[in-house]
């Protein structure tokens, strides 16, 4: 089962494309990294996902086949958006009441023991809170809906290193424990590489990047050899060059079978290289299935 | 735009049927996080209540000893009468109690749906397993209730309290005697004024959809009731029915006079500079009686000298009529702008 399939979906907002032309398929069980600048429509990616908006072009199923936004699709997504809004004059405790209140499912005994265990008192309002555990709660309530996919917006971007760990073992806990699918976008490159094992990497409204992480390594490889020569491999799929000196380093897309050129090195490449190679080529892309590379002149030519 | 609305049936296996989520949780929502502003209302309206009940038995009161004083027109009783008409007299007309509606629409329909909007807790809410249609649906008939119910019982009280006023036989105890149809007077009672209620609080939540933001909707609200409340007591409402017209100087006092104007017996309208000089000329007659001028005396004199007055105006008896017409139709707005808050909520993309 795809938790998440979408064919040439688009988003417009005005004139402005936000996402145009995504074609995914993420299968169920996965920590999915969703990457990318500001402004490359992560968050609209998102808000389709849970159906806040409506696409203005293709199609988009959650879950196995349901419509974004469907009884389904609401029931089994549970979704913590960016910088966790939570209605600040309620108590932590009437957080969970009204949650409970809003949906079929919601595990009240985990929800209170996860927030004994975290110190977080019932009694004290949301806004009170610290930033790190207005996230937690956040997570807690999405968690207690015992959901199939958990949609989280940015949510350590506002926290500090421990609090952004805590929220990571919460997250990992429950995907370890009950199986739940997670999409996740972030900046937080180094954290995303520990907890997620999926990439999807977004440019300009476009999918760059999609895969499993295994796979994504797996068919990628830096190579290091003469600055010189480096100009001999534009016709092969080159990510990204970096010259420093009299060396030069590519990243491309290969094998470890395939071979390589005389007087040159082949590294294994880590993950967070290789988001960083493909943010800095927004013309670059590595998606799966029919879909051909396409050089870098005619992707950002395209319409 | 080709929305994708429908869910797709694609690979899914055949929809079961979620369980309904009971009512209950809802509503419990709906009062524990409008539960301050429901208490602040009641509170408000409490408040008001209570002084209105005090004030309007002591006016009540003063009504019952100045009706049984005889003889009627004598010293006494004329004190009585005027002690009467003096009780509150800043709340005679009405018009202080007008900002009601547009309050109670405007600080309970504009910011449950605004604030959402604006903190961005509406992510959370339109995401929840219930779905932003129940969630919307349950919030709004639940806050058009109690608002409305509010001001059904405020109406009644209303109604009690301006009864002297609209006592027959008044005029016989040279009491002051309203017409029913007043300005001021006929919106705080009955059908009407709950419904200019329900009406300020659907334009309300329209204006938060809209602006999504707490203090324009407010602003915008009160701007928008207060120019059509301006337009419909100056100019819509005396049009529901057409106005009564006639030749008689005398209509009943309890009549709404919208018009009085003097013309010749060939039917051209008369300038106040003629009427004045026709007086003028008269005068001599007409203050030779001696003894208090009868109050129509002059207008009698006129008619003798070729004047006739028209008199266009509506009678008491069409209170209910334009009860029925004027909350009608502002039962009818509301629906549909509630009916598109609904649907813009449902449709507005995040």
């Amino acid at each position: 089962m795809n938790v998440v399939e979408t064919r040439d979906l688009g988003k417009r907002y005005g004139a402005t494309w936000a996402l145009r032309q995504c074609s995914l398929a993420v299968p169920a069980g996965h920590v999915v990294a969703l990457v990318g600048p500001n402004g490359a429509g992560k968050s609209t990616l998102l808000n389709l996902l849970v159906g806040l908006t409506a696409p203005t072009h293709g199609h988009l199923t959650v879950l196995g086949g349901y419509g974004a936004g469907s009884p389904h699709a609401l029931d089994g997504i549970a979704f913590v958006a960016q910088d966790t809004p939570l209605y600040k004059n309620l108590s932590a405790g009437d957080m969970l009441h009204l949650t409970g209140g809003m949906n079929r499912r919601f595990d009240l005994a985990y929800a209170e023991a996860r927030l004994a265990e975290l110190h977080i008192p019932l009694g004290r309002r949301a806004g009170k809170l610290s930033g790190g555990q207005q996230a937690q709660l956040a997570l807690t309530l999405a968690l207690a809906r015992r959901p199939r996919l958990l949609v989280l917006d940015e949510p350590v971007a506002m926290l500090d290193p421990v609090a952004r760990h805590d929220f990571m073992a919460t997250m990992l806990a429950a995907v370890t424990d009950d199986g739940v699918s997670v999409v996740l976008s972030s900046h937080a490159l180094t954290e995303l590489e520990r907890v997620a094992d999926y990439l999807v990497v977004l440019s300009q409204g476009q999918v760059q990047v999609a895969g499993a992480f295994d796979d994504l390594l797996a068919g990628h490889r830096l190579l290091v050899g003469p600055a010189a020569e480096a100009e001999r491999y534009a016709e092969r799929p080159v990510v990204h060059v970096r010259r420093g000196g009299a060396q030069a380093q590519l990243l491309v897309r290969a094998g470890g079978a395939d071979p390589v050129p005389p007087g040159w090195e082949a590294h294994p490449v880590g993950l967070e290289e290789l988001a960083l190679a493909y943010l800095r080529q927004p013309g670059s892309s590595a998606l799966p299935g029919p879909r051909p590379h396409r050089p870098a002149e005619q992707a950002t030519s395209a319409p | 735009m080709t929305a994708l609305t429908a869910p797709t049936q694609a690979v899914a296996a055949p929809d079961e049927a979620l369980a309904p989520i009971p009512w209950r949780g809802m509503t419990w929502v709906t009062w524990r996080q409008h539960r301050a502003a429901l208490a602040g209302l009641v509170a408000a309206l409490g408040g008001l209540a209570v002084y209105l009940w005090v004030s309007g038995l002591e006016l009540h009161h003063d009504y019952a000893v100045a009706a049984a004083c005889r003889p009627a027109g004598s010293a006494t009783c004329a004190a009585l009468a005027s002690a009467f008409t003096a009780k509150n007299s800043f709340l005679t007309n009405g018009l202080v109690l007008q900002v009601l509606p547009p309050l109670m629409g405007a600080f309970v329909g504009a910011p449950w749906l605004a604030r959402e909007l604006e903190t961005g807790t509406f992510r959370f809410a339109w995401t929840q397993g219930l779905g932003r249609r129940r969630w919307v649906h349950t919030k709004l008939a639940a806050l058009a209730l109690v608002v409305t119910g509010a001001a059904t019982a405020m109406g009644a009280l209303f109604s009690w309290y301006y009864g002297p006023y609209f006592a027959p036989g008044n005029q016989a105890l040279g009491l002051p005697r309203s017409t029913p149809l007043a300005p001021g007077l006929f919106d705080l009672r009955a059908i009407v004024f709950p419904a200019w209620t329900l009406g300020a609080f659907a334009l309300g939540c329209l204006a938060a959809i809209v602006l999504r933001r707490v203090v324009p909707a407010i602003v915008v609200t009160l701007a928008v009731y207060s120019a059509l409340a301006v337009a419909v007591g100056g100019v819509l409402r005396q049009h529901y029915l057409a106005p009564l017209v006639t030749r008689a100087l005398t209509v009943p006092s309890t009549a709404w006079v919208l018009s009085r104007r003097w013309f010749t017996s060939a039917g051209r309208p008369r300038s106040p500079a003629a009427i004045a000089q026709a007086l003028q000329q008269g005068a001599p007659q007409l203050a030779g009686k001696g003894g208090v001028p009868d109050a129509i005396g002059p207008w009698r004199y006129l008619v003798r000298h070729g004047f006739v007055q028209v008199t266009t105006y509506q009678p008491a008896a069409r209170f209910w009529p334009f009860q029925s017409i004027e909350g009608g139709w502002l039962l009818a707005l509301s629906a549909v702008a509630m009916v598109v808050t609904v649907r813009l909520v449902r449709r507005r993309p995040a």
